[in-house]
């Protein structure tokens, strides 16, 4: 606990100095994107790593998110946060919606419904007047010069730095909130689902109850990271907050940094969001893809050699360093047991 | 004896449990009472019915007709999870052990159902650990235990939710003789706790000297119950075991 309290600690310490050195736009861009989406992959890995329950489709939530904030901004000029809350609110109820019929499904076929069911989310937003549809929402722009307190009222700014310092603190929000729940009763519990359904329910464990609570809990960070995002880009529109694409990156983010892993996400997102963020500025229009490209070949390595994702292989080192410091330890024990 | 045996409180009755997949019947027409402190036995040849009773009993089976009363409530309609909550925990023939789980953690996640402070279930884990005897394994993941540890670590994880009823599908096949006389060791030591203890087991030599209960099945239903010397002697019981043409010679010897 005290080393990965440690580890937890070096993490948001790099990313707190990082716009202190540079104040290249480009860093700062990848810095708050890599905070979002590791946070919505922290929010995955507590539906997908503890629980086991591969979900395709967190992109719904992501864009419930995106959209009520907006909407309650755009239709109603209420601040973006209470629009956070509320989207908070309303994915984790269209999380227990969705989910409780599709917990009767297991392995992929679970996986296959929550693609499904975010394929429709997003058809209905494509359609639906009251959110404009297709064409999507520019956010009003507050006044240029308003001051700084307004401006974080309604979630808008200037400039990149006070976005990394939100998305920062909301990501450490997340990510302990992970930890103290991979310890807890319910990490546990959620943890003795993925393995197996069966012994779950043979001590006491209800699986339906718990893996809602944990789809719940995911949801509404999700949602967060929605709001977060929308309010960032100041543009939405279904196609792009909806996307597999970003049920996708959400996925294979973590799946590359280290699944059921509460660093896992950040891990991830370190390496995927700058790659993709460089390779499109680097290459321009006749790159895109390039990241992905790369980013299926590191997929394929990973699943194939480690599992466990980069976590792994790092485990695996200090492992190794581990048995050759104390090979004696292992020996006495072993004596004394018996 | 059995006078003190009829004073005892019945724990768990079995009332005319029937269980069919689809023609198949598997359990046909079964009674039986399992009573507080004792140690109950459930013996038969290789498809007789044991497991399938098993889960008929813990709530994975609804049973196709009869009623499981434990404590005098009717629990043949609950579910696992609730039947184990009320104090009637399972182990599993074919071990499911969490793999990605130390032995701790996996005594743990038992641990945590009377509790919700990780304190308490680290606690509850230890006492469970020492009892079984896992301790010195307590940092070893699941899927690094050989089969004996995963029994142990099997009516470890079903020992910490604190039963009071403990169910053991086959937790000696596979053990080596000082390993069988360790979990014979531990059933006798859960009966002095107060435990009572329901066992499907293969093997006689094991299960004969600690059973104060025998019940026979045999292609699905109940040949015979009693204590372990007449059971062992019961015509029918050797029939079902050796075969009609065994028993005809030990008749005419």
């Amino acid at each position: 606990m005290v080393k990965n309290k440690k580890i937890l600690f070096i993490i948001i310490a790099i990313l707190a100095l990082i716009p202190i050195i540079t104040r290249t736009k480009a860093v700062l861009n990848a810095i708050i994107l890599l905070l979002i989406f590791a946070t919505l992959g922290e929010a995955w890995n507590i539906i997908t790593g503890f629980a086991g329950q591969t979900s395709f489709g967190h992109a719904a939530f992501f864009g419930i998110g995106a959209y009520t904030s907006t909407i309650v901004f755009y239709r109603y000029n209420i601040t973006p946060w209470v629009g956070l809350i509320l989207g908070g609110i309303i994915a984790a109820v269209v999380a227990a919606i969705m989910s409780y019929p599709c917990f009767k499904l297991k392995g992929h076929y679970f996986a296959v419904a929550t693609l499904a069911v975010a394929e429709i989310i997003k058809q209905i937003f494509v359609s639906w007047d009251y959110v404009e549809g297709a064409t999507g929402i520019s956010l009003p722009i507050i006044q240029r010069s308003s001051g700084f307190a307004k401006r974080l009222f309604y979630l808008q700014f200037n400039e990149k730095i006070p976005w990394v310092y939100i998305c920062l603190v909301l990501f450490t929000a997340v990510i302990l909130l992970c930890s103290y729940l991979e310890n807890s009763k319910m990490g546990y519990y959620l943890k003795a689902i993925r393995e197996s359904h069966e012994v779950a329910e043979s001590i006491g464990i209800n699986p339906t109850n718990y893996k809602l609570y944990a789809m719940l809990i995911s949801a509404f960070i999700s949602a967060i990271c929605g709001s977060m995002y929308a309010q960032y880009i100041l543009y939405i529109d279904p196609f792009m907050i909806f996307s597999l694409d970003i049920s996708m990156k959400i996925v294979l983010l973590t799946v590359l940094g280290g699944v059921g892993n509460v660093f896992g996400p950040i891990i991830g997102a370190s390496i995927f969001i700058p790659l993709s963020e460089f390779t499109r500025i680097k290459l321009g229009g006749s790159g895109t893809g390039v990241d992905l490209m790369i980013y299926g070949l590191l997929i394929i390595l990973i699943t194939c050699y480690q599992p466990k994702g980069v976590i792994g292989i790092v485990q695996k080192l200090t492992e190794k360093s581990k048995k050759t410091n104390v090979g004696g330890e292992g020996k006495i024990e072993a004596t004394s047991g018996n | 004896m059995s006078e003190v045996k009829v004073k005892l409180k019945p724990l768990l009755e079995i009332k005319n449990i029937t269980m069919k997949f689809g023609s198949l019947v598997a359990n046909e027409d079964i009674s039986f009472t399992v009573h507080e402190n004792e140690i109950v036995s459930l013996i038969g040849p290789n498809g007789a019915g044991k497991t399938t009773l098993f889960n008929c009993i813990t709530g994975f089976y609804r049973p196709f007709s009869g009623k499981v009363i434990y404590n005098g409530k009717d629990i043949t309609s609950m579910t696992s999870y609730q039947i184990c909550k009320l104090g009637i925990t399972r182990t599993f023939q074919i071990v499911k052990t969490l793999n990605e789980m130390t032995v701790e953690e996996n005594v743990m996640t038992g641990a945590f159902l009377h509790t919700n402070s990780r304190k308490k279930a680290e606690e509850i884990a230890k006492e469970t650990l020492e009892l079984t005897g896992l301790m010195p394994k307590k940092n070893v993941l699941g899927a690094n235990l050989t089969i004996a540890d995963r029994k142990r670590v099997e009516i470890a994880r079903a020992l910490a939710t604190n039963p009071r009823i403990l169910m053991l599908d086959e937790c000696m096949a596979g053990l080596n003789q000082t390993e069988i006389k360790e979990v014979m060791d531990l059933c006798l030591k859960l009966k002095e706790k107060g435990l009572s203890l329901l066992i499907v087991e293969h093997i006689m030599e094991a299960i004969m000297p600690i059973s104060d209960k025998v019940v026979v099945l045999n292609a699905g239903k109940k040949i015979t119950e009693g204590n372990p010397q007449d059971v062992v002697n019961n015509d029918e019981v050797i029939k079902a075991y050796l075969g009609e043409r065994y028993h005809a010679k030990s008749k005419k010897s």
